[in-house]
């Protein structure tokens, strides 16, 4: 046998007596980029929806983009996009061993998934307020290609909400374990991790807003 | 190794004896033990199935006549529904890779647990939680759900029944499954003992690294289908609902993309089950190892492109259907490879026969009927004469059950040595595998012959002319019922009266038979070393606590 087999031997896994949890960087980040894969094609199938629609209903599709406030949609766009920058400073900062940083960035981070809920609110408020939502006045009157953008814009949208919530509260959880120094330089996998998950988000946020927005 | 003095301690005690910081029930509620949760996952698994087994016998029973037997045509139809639901999401599907996944996946891997101890045990609370939620529809709102398992729109949104939760109750259930997928494939990729490649796996891991890819990649897009009912019942969004435009066909495209690869989530951990027992009673290396693992795979991958043959009748072009066609027939060849390699082992075997090996001879029996059954519907003339007959039940019935539910006895029998440390009488093992077959092939075959007269499925009622066929049909059921409770009886009997089991009983020779039965809390003093292929019956593969050995070697040197 060979010395490294005696090695890699010794360094095996958990043990449940002594409470020492054996710890695989390597295992948590396929772990989570394995989530991801199952996150995607959530929401894979609601873009197979999308494109089966767009398909059947152009006009209507075309019709109801019409409405869309692309301002506010691209500001969510910005915002998202300098959050995901600043996520992946944070680990970075982390690496360098710069605490104070990190945990500023990761402060940031937090607030800038709470201005795009904020805006988010307002633009579907003011929507709701003028009548459109699934089954609400003015939507009941519009063809079938407006209801069924509207029906998918609210579930996916909100579907993608719920998921910048649960980003949030994942960051949340991570930046106490920084503060806690659980996470540090030498074992930051579950900082990286939520930097994964947050960039999903905004990946689908990427698709989302020409879908939504843009194509007329 | 530091922690070598504690290691060898918590192993003097089996599993079960040694509780950690939680006593009693709680050191089973709170354990992250795979092989406890795998115990629990079985308990859980056994009390759904024979609930659903009883549902069936219920329905048996009202088809012993025409017209109203025992109970009415609204109560036939939750019936049939729950049996579907139960079977499917909390037995069928989770039966295999839960239980014995759990059970025997590290241990074969040589490892001490799966990657993510503690999300195990989370996903078991969610099989919990989703059976629960799927019960709890059974008796408030609208009562139970009335739409058949695959919850068809727009049925599914119109119907007054309390479809909403039964849905929800899937959908958690699917994310358990897909936690439980995402633990495998880590375990697999990650936790492999020293010389383990991956060419010297079990198959059984194999079956199951096919099987968790499918769990992950697949299952979401049924998550959110559900998810769109719930929502098109609360809000009416309209992406199901043709009153509004939405496109019932969409439904049932995302379904079955979801639905038919879990056919293979529910057979592709049995047939790993049955390269387990086969060549442990022929005593010889399994015939052609890497065709079976790969094969695996290929199952796993056409098993995707696939799902339009659920939907021959439903309206699809022609050329979708000649296409969907040809893939199903493509399923045919890796599922043959695999029958070929199986009996090719038993060929000049020293074969033992004993109860597991019956299991396995009657499901490849079985199994190849309910295979080459599903071909006659994969054509797409002969499919539209018997979609949505008798002979779709009598189909799925000899893959599932016949396929799948053999072999979760199968395992059952094979392993419960080492789960239980007991040993069950063989006899009486033989005597209700025997029940099982003959009341299985009564029961099942009577309903391909009533689906090729006409006898639609789903109907509480009937022509005359067929009572003869459901009667018989009937008679099967209750001794195909008779054998499983004897079966389980037997196995009640042998877990608290049985005799001590040895640690391999039937001269296995992957990982698990090297270990004491039960196994002890780490499975393994030292991760052992592997120096070859899982099925080797004539030299030794493992070093069992190598530093161990490698002391010795020092100690006989000085």
């Amino acid at each position: 046998m060979s010395d490294e087999v005696i090695e890699s031997v010794a360094l095996h896994p958990t043990s449940h007596a002594t409470g020492h949890v054996h710890r695989d960087d390597e295992a948590s980040k396929m772990g989570m980029w394995l989530f991801l894969f199952t996150e995607l094609l959530l929401f894979g199938g609601m873009f197979l929806l999308y494109a089966g629609y767009r398909f059947l209903y152009p006009d209507g599709f075309k019709a109801a983009a019409l409405e869309m406030n692309s301002f506010i949609g691209a500001v969510n766009t910005i915002i998202l996009l300098t959050s995901s920058l600043s996520i992946a400073l944070s680990i970075a900062a982390l690496q360098k061993e710069q605490k104070k940083l990190s945990i500023a960035l990761l402060v940031f981070t937090l607030f800038c998934g709470l201005a795009f809920l904020v805006n988010k609110y307002f633009e579907w408020s003011h929507e709701i307020h003028n009548g459109i939502y699934p089954k609400g006045p003015a939507l009941e009157n519009m063809s079938e290609g407006e209801i069924l953008y509207f029906g998918l814009y609210y579930t996916m949208t909100g579907l993608h909400g719920l998921h910048v919530i649960v980003g949030m509260i994942f960051i949340g959880v991570v930046l106490a374990f920084v503060v806690k120094n659980k996470i540090s330089s030498t074992n930051y996998t579950r900082l990286e991790n939520a930097g994964l998950y947050w960039h999903l988000v905004d990946i689908i946020w990427i698709f989302l807003f020409p879908l939504f927005y843009l194509i007329h | 190794m530091a922690n070598g003095t504690a290691a060898a301690h918590v192993n003097d005690v089996d599993f079960y004896h040694y509780e950690g910081k939680h006593k009693g029930i709680m050191s089973w509620l709170l354990t992250t033990d795979h092989k406890r949760i795998g115990i629990m996952y079985l308990a859980a698994i056994v009390v759904f199935f024979l609930a659903a087994m009883m549902l069936g016998v219920l329905m048996r029973i009202e088809a012993l006549t025409p017209g109203q037997t025992i109970m009415k045509p609204q109560t036939y139809n939750s019936i049939f529904t729950f049996h579907g639901v139960i079977m499917i999401f909390l037995f069928i599907i989770p039966a295999v890779p839960a239980v014995f996944g759990n059970f025997f996946l590290p241990i074969q891997l040589g490892a001490k647990d799966v990657s993510f101890p503690r999300l195990n045990l989370f996903s078991w609370y969610l099989y919990m939680a989703g059976g629960l939620i799927a019960l709890l529809s059974l008796f408030t709102g609208g009562g139970a759900a009335d739409t058949g398992w695959t919850f068809y729109v727009p049925y599914s949104i119109r119907s007054s029944a309390n479809v909403s939760l039964s849905v929800f109750g899937a959908f958690v259930l699917g994310f358990s499954s897909i936690v439980t997928g995402l633990n495998f494939i880590t375990t697999i990729h990650r936790m492999r003992a020293p010389g383990m490649s991956w060419f010297r796996m079990p198959l059984f891991a194999w079956a199951l690294y096919a099987t968790s890819w499918i769990q992950v990649l697949a299952t979401p897009v049924i998550g959110i289908t559900l998810f769109l009912i719930v929502l098109e019942r609360a809000f009416g969004i309209g992406v199901f609902d043709p009153a509004l435009g939405g496109d019932p066909l969409l439904y049932q495209h995302m379904f079955w993309i979801y639905s038919h690869p879990a056919v293979y989530i529910m057979i592709l951990p049995a047939m790993g089950v049955v390269s387990e027992i086969i060549p442990t009673f022929a005593k010889k290396d399994i015939f052609g190892y890497k065709q079976i693992a790969l094969s695996s795979l290929a199952i796993a991958l056409i098993g995707y492109l696939v799902w339009g043959h659920h939907m021959f009748t439903s309206g699809m072009s022609d050329t979708s259907r000649v296409v969907f066609s040809l893939l199903t027939f493509l399923v045919a060849i890796p599922t043959g490879v695999k029958v070929f390699n199986w009996v090719a082992t038993l060929y000049k075997g020293s074969i033992e026969i004993k109860v597991p090996l019956l299991f396995v001879m009657a499901f490849i029996f079985i199994f190849s009927i309910g295979g080459l059954t599903g071909l006659v519907q994969g054509a797409l003339a002969t499919d539209i004469h018997l979609t949505d007959t008798y002979f779709i039940v009598g189909h799925f019935h000899y893959v599932m059950f016949g396929g799948m539910g053999t072999i979760f006895f199968a395992a059952l029998h094979y392993w419960f040595p080492k789960m239980f440390g007991k040993t069950y009488n063989e006899k009486v093992a033989i005597i209700s595998a025997t029940l099982f077959v003959i009341g299985f092939n009564m029961f099942y075959f009577t309903m391909f012959i009533l689906g090729y007269l006409g006898m639609p499925r789903r109907y509480y009622d009937y022509l005359p002319q067929y009572q003869g066929l459901h009667v018989f049909s009937s008679i099967g059921a209750f001794i195909m019922v008779t054998g499983i409770v004897l079966m389980f009886g037997n196995l009640l009997r042998g877990l608290i009266k049985g005799e001590k089991a040895t640690a391999n009983p039937w001269g296995g020779t992957t990982l698990e038979w090297r270990i004491a039965s039960p196994p002890p809390l780490e499975n393994f003093d030292e991760i052992p070393v592997v120096t070859g292929g899982p099925y080797v019956h004539d030299r030794e593969t493992y070093i069992m606590n190598p530093i161990k050995v490698i002391h010795k070697e020092e100690e006989a040197v000085h």
